[in-house]
């Protein structure tokens, strides 16, 4: 990673902006249109600040990554995208975060934000019950169909998560029964399977070894192109490979957001450096 | 399909924050029913205990109107031919059969959780365990039969023995006078002995163990023996669950019916001796209440229940505080 | 000095006989009462005890039909109230309540009715039930049977929820499932080993329990499904029949008694198993 010397040290004490950085696949292209739009947004838990006047904006159909060290607050922000903290009466949010021209942070039915909004955890968690019960779970709770349709939809979330092939022959059996990592693709496939529009992931490797870790890379490749993929994740590496934009958080506030590859190898903050040069976190 | 915004439990763990109830109870969504469903089961659980008191109180009033308190408590007189009704033979059955338990019962119950925990080596420990546990699992009306039929014969071949030895003592040798029938007091006071032995020593077995091991070792490692391990660390510092547990034997001795009624003799006379038959509350419940013919009679059967909800309730609310202000101190459930 | 020391390892000593003799007595007394069931139990073990109804005094016949037919009745209805009420009370307590000072004093009075003796619960569904209602009835007594399962359902459902991690129930929450949804569906599935654990433990606690059937089920010579009148069962059964003169009649007793205590050992240990299962998956 080159630093720009000539910068130096430089205080940056404003908010950083939001200019959504131009991520096109091809070059010259229009750049994606804005999914999510966080304003001014401010989380705590009871009267610990945990994220501080973050304003950002994540494109449609790419791959957007939040990395910093341990405490940055980006799972905080990542969970605030599907209200995850309204379980917990200490925890709040302030300020707007829009989704469709909605302010999820006031919107009246959560489940429909999080049908469309879904979320793939650090653990893989799947339910105790068969692989097929683990996906028409998710299907269940807002259609109603006939055997053969739901088959349908499980193969084809199972497919869509580069399971299928692995399981097709044990539907019937417990989900608690496979890999770590073939649990994590059930779970994603689990999330697939209700057709969300933005899919977030909160370390969704950490727990696997690194074949695991490699097929699910691949997969979001495939997966931004229907959807929308925010992930968060300790591991730059993974960020870099992964991701079409990255955003860097410390202590709560953003501090850079900008295409993956131009945070990577010229970034504009000295924190940014300083942290993807494993000079601390 | 509408959310609702009940949450559903996500305890994060002691310090937990609690999710909010149903933001909209108005409206009769899958959650507020279920929540609602919940909230009454919880409340008949918690409530029986108010129910029965108050239930059996109100059923009581007769008598009680006709005997008053004090009187009743002290009355010796059992009479349904003239219906005339007194609890006192029935207070000291109850209080002296569990007493006879409960001197037996607790160093035997102390000595078996001490055995499992100090000194059975490993493989003894769990079917041992596994036997004592065991103990509970036989209903009592078994007890009762084996009490009054395989039992008592053979303790009827020991009691001259006893009444023998223990009838010469100046003083406490009225106790162990009479004939040799085999049931009576004390045989009643054996057999609940056998049967709160499972009880109280899991609960003895069980805060044993969550004594820390660093205490037993330190102590261990100054070279103390297993007895003074057992007797001068781990019981002073479990002595309140302890002593819970052993109230808790005694709820148990007090308000045990079957075994008891099968092999005390049944005799509403008070007698001297604990060899002689007698008769506790829940006896004679047990023997004549299908059998009470007046209002009254059913009600002094009713208020005899009274009493001994009463101390029963005393005793065991002791209990069950005794055992979870250990369960607290070390944050493990007893 | 070496004095101090060859008492203390006296005590020692010693107090090891004790404890190792307190143990033999208790496996002593256990044994002989298993013994003596079987010894008295098997020879009275007929056919006829499960085709024919329980004969009057004075013949010489077998037969327990109207009396397992009157206990499975009794446990069943027991069962259909104590576990939801158990099921969901404990539900309550792991999800809705956890250690909110309403929790914990429900626990509490719990707890305290975990040990409350079957005779005043007896005595309880004979003020509330038969009183009323004017006459004996299989309903109270599985009201009073029911009251005594439900402490130890809401105590193991309550233990058992609370066990099951955050993560799983996140995982159904961010899919959009209402609440209900996730406990029934998600929950009460990761927990099912436990909860069942409890039920089978609380419906062995009332099996052969005689004391409370006696202010409310009562006995009925006859064959009868009735659940609003007095309807037999094993427990009084063996209590009216052990204390007679009758040969026949005691050796029924004996054989209802051995059935029962096998009944109750199967379903501990069949509950001790699952608890096992339960134990690993954690």
């Amino acid at each position: 990673m080159t630093a720009d010397q000539s910068e130096g040290i430089r205080m940056v004490s404003a908010p950083l902006s939001v200019k959504p950085p131009d991520t096109a696949q091809s070059s010259g292209a229009t750049p994606a249109p804005v999914k999510i739009a966080a304003r001014n947004l401010n989380f705590y838990y009871g009267k610990f600040h945990a994220v501080k006047n973050v304003n950002v904006e994540i494109r449609q159909n790419v791959v957007t990554a939040f990395i910093g060290p341990s405490g940055c607050g980006k799972s905080t922000l990542l969970r605030i995208f599907n209200r995850m903290y309204d379980l917990y009466p200490r925890q709040r949010a302030e300020g707007e975060v829009i989704l469709d021209g909605q302010n999820i942070l006031t919107v009246k039915s959560i489940r429909q934000l999080r049908s469309k909004v879904g979320m793939v955890f650090q653990k893989p968690t799947p339910f105790p019950m068969s692989i097929h019960e683990n996906i028409a779970f998710g299907i269940r709770l807002y259609e109603k169909l006939p055997r053969s349709e739901m088959d349908d939809r499980v193969r084809h979330a199972l497919t869509k998560a580069g399971l299928w092939d692995e399981v097709k022959n044990k539907l019937n059996q417990s989900g608690l029964g496979l890999s770590g990592g073939q649990q994590q693709r059930l779970c994603i496939a689990r999330a697939l399977a209700v057709n969300p529009e933005v899919l977030l992931l909160d370390e969704p490797c950490s727990a696997l070894d690194p074949l695991s870790t490699s097929k699910i890379e691949e997969l979001l490749f495939e997966l931004k192109e229907a959807c929308t993929i925010v992930i968060v994740t300790h591991n730059m590496q993974q960020a870099a490979r992964a991701s079409d934009n990255t955003a860097f958080m410390l202590e709560g506030t953003l501090i850079e957001y900008s295409e993956t590859s131009k945070l990577f190898t010229t970034p504009s903050d000295p924190r940014t450096e300083a942290y993807i040069t494993g000079r601390f976190g | 399909m509408n959310g609702s915004d009940v949450v559903v439990g996500i305890d994060t763990g002691p310090a937990s924050e609690e999710p909010r109830a149903a933001a909209k109870p108005l409206r009769l969504s899958g959650d507020s029913v279920f929540h609602g469903a919940a909230m009454f089961a919880a409340f008949v659980a918690a409530t029986t205990l108010f129910g029965t008191v108050i239930a059996i109180a109100y059923d009581s009033r007769l008598s009680i109107h006709a005997f008053g308190i004090w009187g009743f408590l002290k009355s010796s007189e059992w009479n349904p031919v003239t219906q005339t009704f007194g609890a006192f033979p029935f207070i000291i059955g109850t209080l002296v059969s569990s007493t006879i338990a409960m001197v037996l019962g607790v160093p035997v119950s102390f000595g078996i959780a001490v055995f499992i925990v100090e000194i059975a080596p490993e493989w003894i420990k769990k079917p041992v365990a596994g036997a004592i546990e065991l103990l509970a699992a036989i209903p009592s009306i078994v007890y009762g039969l084996w009490g009054l039929v395989v039992f008592a014969p053979v303790f009827a071949q020991i009691e001259p023995w006893i009444s023998h030895s223990f009838g010469a003592i100046p003083g406490i040798g009225a106790l162990f006078q009479g004939p040799p029938m085999g049931i009576g007091m004390l045989t009643a006071g054996i057999v609940l002995a056998i049967m709160v032995l499972p009880y109280i020593s899991s609960i003895m077995r069980d805060v044993f163990l969550v004594v820390p091991a660093s205490l037993r070792e330190s102590a261990y490692a100054l070279g103390a023996t297993t007895w003074e391990v057992a007797w001068d660390v781990v019981l002073p510092y479990t002595r309140s669950a302890v002593i819970g547990g052993i109230f808790l034997g005694l709820g148990r001795a007090l308000g045990e019916t079957m075994a008891v009624t099968f092999v005390i003799g049944n005799s509403n006379v008070l007698s001297s001796s604990l060899l002689m038959p007698g008769a506790t509350i829940p006896s004679v419940l047990a023997n004549e209440f299908t059998e009470a013919t007046t209002k009254l009679y059913v009600s002094s059967l009713i208020y005899l229940g009274l009493i001994l909800i009463a101390v029963t309730l005393a005793v065991r609310f002791l209990a069950v505080l005794l055992i979870r202000h250990l369960g607290r101190r070390e944050g493990a459930a007893a | 000095m070496r004095g101090v020391l060859a008492r203390r390892r006296a005590v020692d000593v010693v107090s090891k006989i004790l404890m190792a003799t307190a143990t033999v007595i208790g496996v002593f007394f256990l044994c002989w009462i298993i013994w003596a069931t079987l010894k008295y139990g098997i020879p009275g073990m007929h056919w006829d005890l499960f085709t024919k109804d329980t004969p009057p005094p004075g013949t010489d016949q077998f037969g327990l039909r109207n009396a397992f037919v009157g206990s499975l009745l009794l446990l069943g209805l027991s069962m259909a109230i104590g576990v939801p009420i158990g099921l969901m009370a404990g539900t309550w307590l792991a999800e809705y309540g956890f250690r909110s000072r309403t929790a914990e004093t429900v626990r509490f009075l719990n707890d305290i009715m975990l040990s409350a003796p079957s005779i005043e619960i007896g005595l309880f569904a004979y003020a509330a039930v038969v009183a009323p209602m004017g006459h004996f009835s299989g309903l109270a007594g599985s009201v009073a049977l029911a009251i005594l399962m439900i402490p130890i359902i809401v105590r193991t459902t309550d233990e058992m929820l609370s066990l099951v991690g955050g993560d799983v129930r996140e995982a159904a929450i961010a899919l959009g499932a209402p609440a209900w949804v996730v406990i029934t569906k998600v929950t009460w599935k990761a927990a099912r080993a436990g909860i069942l654990t409890g039920v089978l433990i609380g419906l062995a606690r009332i099996t052969g329990e005689t004391a409370p059937l006696l202010f409310t089920a009562l006995n009925n010579q006859y064959f009868s499904a009735n659940m609003f009148r007095p309807i037999a069962n094993i427990p009084v059964v063996i209590f009216q029949f052990a204390l007679s003169p009758y040969t026949n009649w005691q050796q029924m007793a004996w054989a209802a008694a051995f059935i029962t205590v096998l009944f109750v050992l199967v379903l501990s240990l069949v509950a001790r198993w699952f608890l096992g299962k339960v134990q690993v998956a954690k």
